[in-house]
């Protein structure tokens, strides 16, 4: 079963008299284990790709089946649940919580998880985690006490707490520089390896080599979907 | 559950993470609740003080006092005494609620001991004195019939004079002299405190009102009288008998004002009653309105967190947090600061009464159920004020929360 199935996937903003479509019948499926990396200019609509993937919107029409259950029609609450449960989220800008330690902010998606562990399960669920990104020793550490790609594995052990069927990774090295891009990278192709499935949105070709497969989004449509011919591995992988 | 107490967990965090604006915000909350606390202190003790007095007065107990007449369309007390000995008798006799009655002569004057001497009041009564306004002899006794008949030259001490002429000896079978008439001492009256007006009650020298009346004001007539009725039930039906016996004795039409006028202490306790809470709610309703300020108070903060924190509230969704978790959360922090600030303002409110109390010797009294209230109230405060700004915080986009810089 295909952990992402997208059938004619339309997305239309209403901006005043004009209509957007942002999305304009978009199909695609991924299956367990792959590693696909989204690009596209700006205003291609992979940004709105990623928002309805992610499930923090809605597609105007089309169906979305993630993980073999249909998400299109879901309601806020809903979203919320199989955000928690099935999606974990990197973002390029980290989105860690300030002056809250790294152990705190991986253990975030717990709180609203419906698992019932008990607070020190949750710890050492989340230690775990730190461990995999190769920071239980910064545990402690506030985000401003971490560099940038020290902050984005913090993010990254996050998405992975709840052991999601996707991670989904919005442009996760924008705002790291090309050492510690590549250190990212290398962790996202170890979780790769171990079996997750990865979903990267990105607009620089050379990140997008890290991956398995590349979908190349313009005016809405998808106009490239190849495997990568000659991947990118990062030697030292965290 | 758990989920609850883990939000709960956040939003504490969240306070303990803005100390100095936590402090500020509930600092709205703390006055308002210490003001309702020491006004409300304020309030019941003058009203507890109030009727305690008057409870001790006896409240089944009336005075009646002579001449109201009309000039010119205004009621005034003339001065004129149109009561006799005889209505006071009459009254005792033919009015059957009535209980006990005594003729009032009042007079003020210096009285001597030795070398020692006292300004008082002196109270020329009857022997039913001591059941009208139910006031015991503490040593010696009351005068009898006899000694007023004959107007006796003899006397009863209130507490207080007995103390700043005598200074803890017996002053019974000693004399005094008032007005330079040689008084014999004949008993010490029960201590009876402050009267609802602050007044000492017992600076005062009882004699009988015979002896006050004509030797030490040379009158044949009575200043006042007082009477009890049998029960305090009985108060409005011995009112009414009063006036209809005394307007017959005086010959006075249907429709003529009375040339007397009956006060009931039941009406002056009313008085007092109403008078001090009107003043209590006066004081609770300005201490009421500092709480609502320190409610928008945390209000404002509140909103102002919101915004703040609009990225934290888009990073907590997206990571699936629902609209509910978010409002809990807020919810909880508006809660918390009212709650902490609720129980910090009921310390100093209480402590302030101790203060009053202890400073200016002003009744307090605080009941459980005001503190009760002012903890509520604040409580009402925070999830009132707080609900509006956590559902804006709940009802966020997640996509636009994000981009929130």
């Amino acid at each position: 079963m295909d952990v992402i199935r997208i059938e004619n996937l339309v997305r239309v903003y209403q901006m005043g008299e004009v209509e957007v479509r942002a999305l304009d019948g978009v199909s695609l499926s991924i299956a367990p284990g792959e590693f696909v990396a989204v690009m596209g200019p700006s205003g291609s609509g992979k940004s709105t790709f990623m928002n309805i993937v992610g499930c923090l919107d809605r597609p105007t029409s089309g169906k979305y089946y993630l993980d073999g259950v249909d998400v299109s029609e879901l309601d806020r609450d809903d979203r919320a649940e199989i955000r928690n449960g099935k999606i974990g989220f990197v973002f390029q800008s980290f989105n860690l919580l300030a002056r809250t330690s790294a152990l705190d902010n991986v253990e975030l998606p717990l709180i609203y998880s419906s698992s019932g562990l008990r607070a020190d399960e949750r710890r050492a669920r989340a230690m775990r985690c730190l461990e995999i990104v190769g920071l239980a020793n910064r545990h402690d550490h506030q985000p401003s006490q971490l560099s940038g790609g020290q902050q984005q594995r913090v993010a990254i052990a996050r998405a992975l707490i709840n052991d999601p069927k996707l991670i989904l990774a919005d442009e996760p090295t924008g705002n790291l520089d090309t050492k510690t891009s590549e250190e990212v990278m290398g962790v996202f192709q170890k979780l790769n390896d171990e079996g997750k499935t990865v979903v990267l949105i990105t607009h620089e070709a050379d990140i997008a080599e890290h991956a398995r497969r590349v979908v190349g989004f313009r005016d809405g449509r998808l106009v490239e979907d190849t495997p990568v011919a000659h991947r990118r591995l990062v030697a030292a992988r965290a | 559950m758990l989920k609850f107490l883990t939000i709960l967990k956040v939003g504490l965090k969240a306070i303990a993470r803005n100390k100095l604006r936590s402090a500020l915000t509930a600092l709205g909350i703390i006055i308002g609740v210490a003001c309702v606390i020491a006004m409300i202190g304020v309030g019941q003790g003058s009203q507890a003080a109030i009727q305690a007095q008057i409870s001790a007065l006896g409240t089944n107990f009336l005075m009646i006092f002579p001449g109201v007449a009309t000039q010119s369309g205004a009621r005034i007390f003339t001065g004129q005494s149109t009561i006799t000995e005889d209505d006071v008798a009459a009254v005792g006799t033919e009015c059957p609620a009535v209980a006990y009655v005594t003729p009032v002569s009042r007079s003020a004057a210096q009285v001597v001991a030795g070398n020692l001497n006292w300004g008082t009041s002196i109270q020329g009564v009857g022997v039913e004195w001591p059941f009208v306004r139910s006031w015991n002899v503490d040593k010696g006794a009351m005068f009898g019939d006899s000694e007023v008949r004959a107007a006796a030259k003899v006397c009863l001490l209130g507490s207080t004079v007995a103390d700043a002429l005598f200074e803890g000896q017996d002053p019974v079978g000693q004399t005094v002299r008032i007005k330079n008439f040689p008084f014999r001492v004949i008993g010490v009256l029960e201590t009876k405190g402050g009267n609802t007006m602050g007044q000492d009650q017992d600076d005062v020298v009882i004699a009988p009102y015979t002896t006050v009346m004509r030797l030490l004001k040379g009158t044949t007539k009575i200043d006042m009288f007082m009477a009890s009725a049998v029960s305090q039930n009985a108060v409005p039906e011995a009112q009414k008998q009063i006036e209809a016996l005394l307007r017959q004795r005086h010959r006075l039409q249907p429709g003529q004002d009375s040339d007397f006028m009956i006060r009931s202490q039941q009406e002056i306790a009313q008085t007092a009653d109403e008078t001090s809470r009107t003043l209590s709610v006066l004081l609770a309703s300005a201490a009421s309105i500092s709480l609502l300020v320190g409610g928008i108070g945390i209000m404002n903060i509140m909103l102002v967190s919101v915004t703040e924190r609009t990225r934290e509230i888009g990073i907590r969704m997206a990571i699936g947090a629902k609209g509910r978790d978010i409002l809990t959360q807020f919810l909880i922090e508006a809660l918390a600061l009212s709650i902490a600030g609720g129980a910090i303002g009921i310390a100093l409110g209480v402590g302030a009464s101790r203060f009053l109390a202890w400073k200016a010797h002003w009744p307090i009294m605080l009941s459980p159920e005001a503190v009760g209230l002012a903890f509520g109230f604040s409580a009402a405060i925070g999830i009132f004020f707080g609900f509006y700004p956590a559902r804006k915080a709940s009802l966020l986009d997640p996509i636009e929360a994000l981009r929130y810089e």
